[in-house]
């Protein structure tokens, strides 16, 4: 009886202890770290063994976790389940791109031909690909019938425009910008950014003057890109939409993954602006009248972010990528870097200096 | 027998009328399988080996085509059955569940839709990652952008219509952000400065959110204007972009490979 409890309360500790690690500021150095090690050890992970077990280690964990109840309620929500899915497939396919990139990049080093070289060898549309093309379909239409089959689609309560529910969450494929929102004011993080990484997707042929790595898997001959890439899709998009789908509870506070979604705890922290960093604590006087005089130094700041970056990333960093991209792909990519970049920096500046706005002209709504 | 039958409906005058080539048993009808169709020719002749390997493409891209058409398809018998009505969509959609012996279209529907979701980013990281953006085919990944925001607003815009409390206020979240648009939305920088002598041109009766919405609040207005973006504008946009899409994985050499 004595063991039972004694297990039982070890269970509890677990569960406290990865429900703190799940907070933002663990959960995402956790991934960052995480990635980097990856980035770092890929032709050792990606190996068969190494990663099933990985895998195996993955799938348990998600097994075990399904007999809290906390947890099973949400996973087990209707529209979160194509976000586990999603979750094992990006991991899935990560293993796959990098395993095919190990070997080559092995292949490369060793001057044998690549896993897709021969490029001559060339088969005929019908049948080869026209039949890989039916059976990809059967089975999709197969799985896509046993998922309907399965899961019914879920219908609320009529829409009631006096009664919104708490938390009112945007479609899942957007609760990474809605997780962004924590940070930002609307106008960057629901329109200005949203925008900025179209165009940076759309401008990323363009600037990418590296004619390395055409056409097969490799991390060695582009790791910038590739790193750069994985930062913005894996962690800033795919994990913040986890975060946002199973850790955000009412009033959009934090929840861990085996806590109940309490409606009534207390909202956040009080936030501190720039500005009385600046003036109150670090000058030792009140807050100027005018409010372009009272942002100047966010201003400044955030001016200098923008204005002295590129030429410094130039000249510590990317000496030969500039040679290769010129003055205009190299400042293009370099602004788009510094705005990716901007948001891990507020969420570091949130949780070290409980930072609210860096430039805050509220009364033009123009909050950074 | 059965063989003979087929032998002489493929040498008979309908079928060669449809088929202007042989059966595709030698590199001649196989070529000609392809070219002569309209819808297969937008595929090359011919193709890299390791082209066409499943490691290699994850058919991503193929299954995000497939997975529209099986929204085009369960989304047409939807349509039968649902008015863009604030006093019945609701009521419909719960019919389709209650009515419908075994039906399972609106799940096909929606779950074809988060499928697809998935299914396209997933094509995204396989083309980056495989370095299949760079020249000649910088323009096709362009193309292939503008189609992932597409499908992303398809998703967004068919998300009101079940006028459920889930679809109400995820629409309201979503659209609240247009009102912050800088210059055009009501509280979005730099639009208090629009004005002519004190009266401002950007309000909540004209600004970025009220154009997306046609209204101050996500009301009957909007459901019908989502909709018709849902069901007409949206992919018929999609369908071309598609069209040229493809056409350019053709024009661009076909699925990459080393160069």
């Amino acid at each position: 009886m004595y063991s039972v409890l004694a297990a039982a309360s070890a269970v509890e500790s677990i569960k406290d202890a990865i429900n703190t690690i799940c907070q933002p500021a663990p959960f995402l150095i956790i991934a960052v770290v995480g990635l980097a090690l990856f980035l770092a050890g890929y032709r050792t992970i990606t190996r068969p063994p190494v990663a099933a077990a990985l895998g195996a280690l993955a799938v348990l964990a998600f097994l075990v976790s399904c007999l809290d109840s906390d947890f099973f309620l949400i996973i087990s929500k209707a529209d979160n389940v194509p976000i586990v899915m999603m979750m094992f497939a990006v991991g899935f396919f990560l293993w796959l791109a990098f395993r095919q990139a190990a070997v080559n990049d092995h292949a490369i080093e060793t001057g044998r031909p690549l896993f897709e070289a021969g490029s001559d060898d060339k088969v005929l549309v019908w049948p080869d690909l026209v039949y890989i093309e039916l059976i990809a379909l059967v089975l999709c239409t197969a799985l896509l019938n046993v998922w309907a089959i399965l899961l019914k689609a879920p219908l609320e309560q009529p829409a009631d425009p006096s009664t919104a529910p708490n938390p009112a969450k945007a479609p899942w494929y957007f609760l990474g910008l809605q997780e962004m929102l924590v940070y930002f004011d609307p106008w960057l993080a629901g329109v200005v950014l949203p925008g900025l990484i179209i165009l940076g997707l759309i401008a990323i042929p363009y600037i990418d003057k590296n004619p390395r790595g055409n056409g097969y898997y490799t991390f060695k001959e582009r790791p910038f890109a590739i790193a750069t890439f994985l930062v913005g899709f894996v962690i800033l998009w795919v994990l913040l939409i986890i975060f946002g789908t199973f850790l955000r509870g009412p009033n959009w506070n934090f929840f861990g993954p085996y806590e109940f979604w309490d409606m009534h705890r207390p909202a956040a922290l009080v936030n501190t602006e720039f500005h009385d960093l600046f003036w109150i604590n670090l000058m030792g006087r009140a807050l100027p009248e005018h409010y372009l005089l009272r942002e100047l130094p966010g201003i400044v700041l955030l001016g200098a972010y923008f204005a002295l970056g590129p030429p410094l990333l130039r000249l510590v960093f990317f000496r030969k990528m500039y040679r290769q991209m010129g003055f205009i792909r190299f400042s293009v990519m370099s602004i788009l870097l510094l705005v990716m970049l901007l948001m891990p920096i507020k969420m570091v500046l949130r949780w070290t200096l409980n930072l609210h706005y860096i430039v805050g002209i509220t009364e033009w709504f123009f909050n950074v | 027998m059965l063989a003979r039958f087929g032998n002489w409906v493929r040498e008979g005058q309908v079928w060669g009328s449809i088929f202007r080539h042989g059966v595709p048993r030698d590199r001649r009808t196989r070529a000609m399988a392809i070219l002569s169709n309209v819808f297969l020719h937008l595929h090359p002749v011919a193709i890299r080996k390791s082209g066409i390997r499943l490691s290699f493409t994850w058919c991503m891209g193929g299954l995000t085509f497939f997975l529209f058409l099986v929204e085009v398809v369960t989304g047409v018998l939807l349509m039968f059955y649902y008015r863009p009505v604030v006093e019945y969509a609701y009521f419909d959609i719960q019919g389709l569940g209650a009515h419908v012996t075994l039906g399972l279209m609106r799940e096909l529907h929606r779950w074809g839709a988060h499928a697809m979701i998935i299914a396209i980013w997933l094509h995204m990281l396989r083309v980056f990652l495989t370095g299949s953006y760079k020249p000649p085919r910088e323009f096709n990944w362009s193309v292939g952008v503008i189609l992932l925001v597409l499908t992303m607003l398809l998703s967004f815009t068919g998300y009101l219509l079940p006028w459920d409390q889930l679809a109400m206020w995820a629409i309201t979240v979503g659209s609240n952000m247009a009102r912050a648009t800088p210059g055009v939305g009501t509280e979005g920088p730099m639009s208090s400065f629009i004005q002519i002598g004190g009266v401002p041109l950007v309000h909540a009766g004209d600004d970025a959110r009220f154009g997306l919405l046609a209204g101050t609040f996500v009301g009957p207005n909007a459901l019908l204007r989502f909709y018709v973006l849902h069901c007409v504008f949206i992919p018929v946009v999609v369908t071309v972009l598609l069209a040229v899409h493809f056409w350019r994985i053709r024009k661009d050499g076909g699925i990459s490979g080393p160069l």
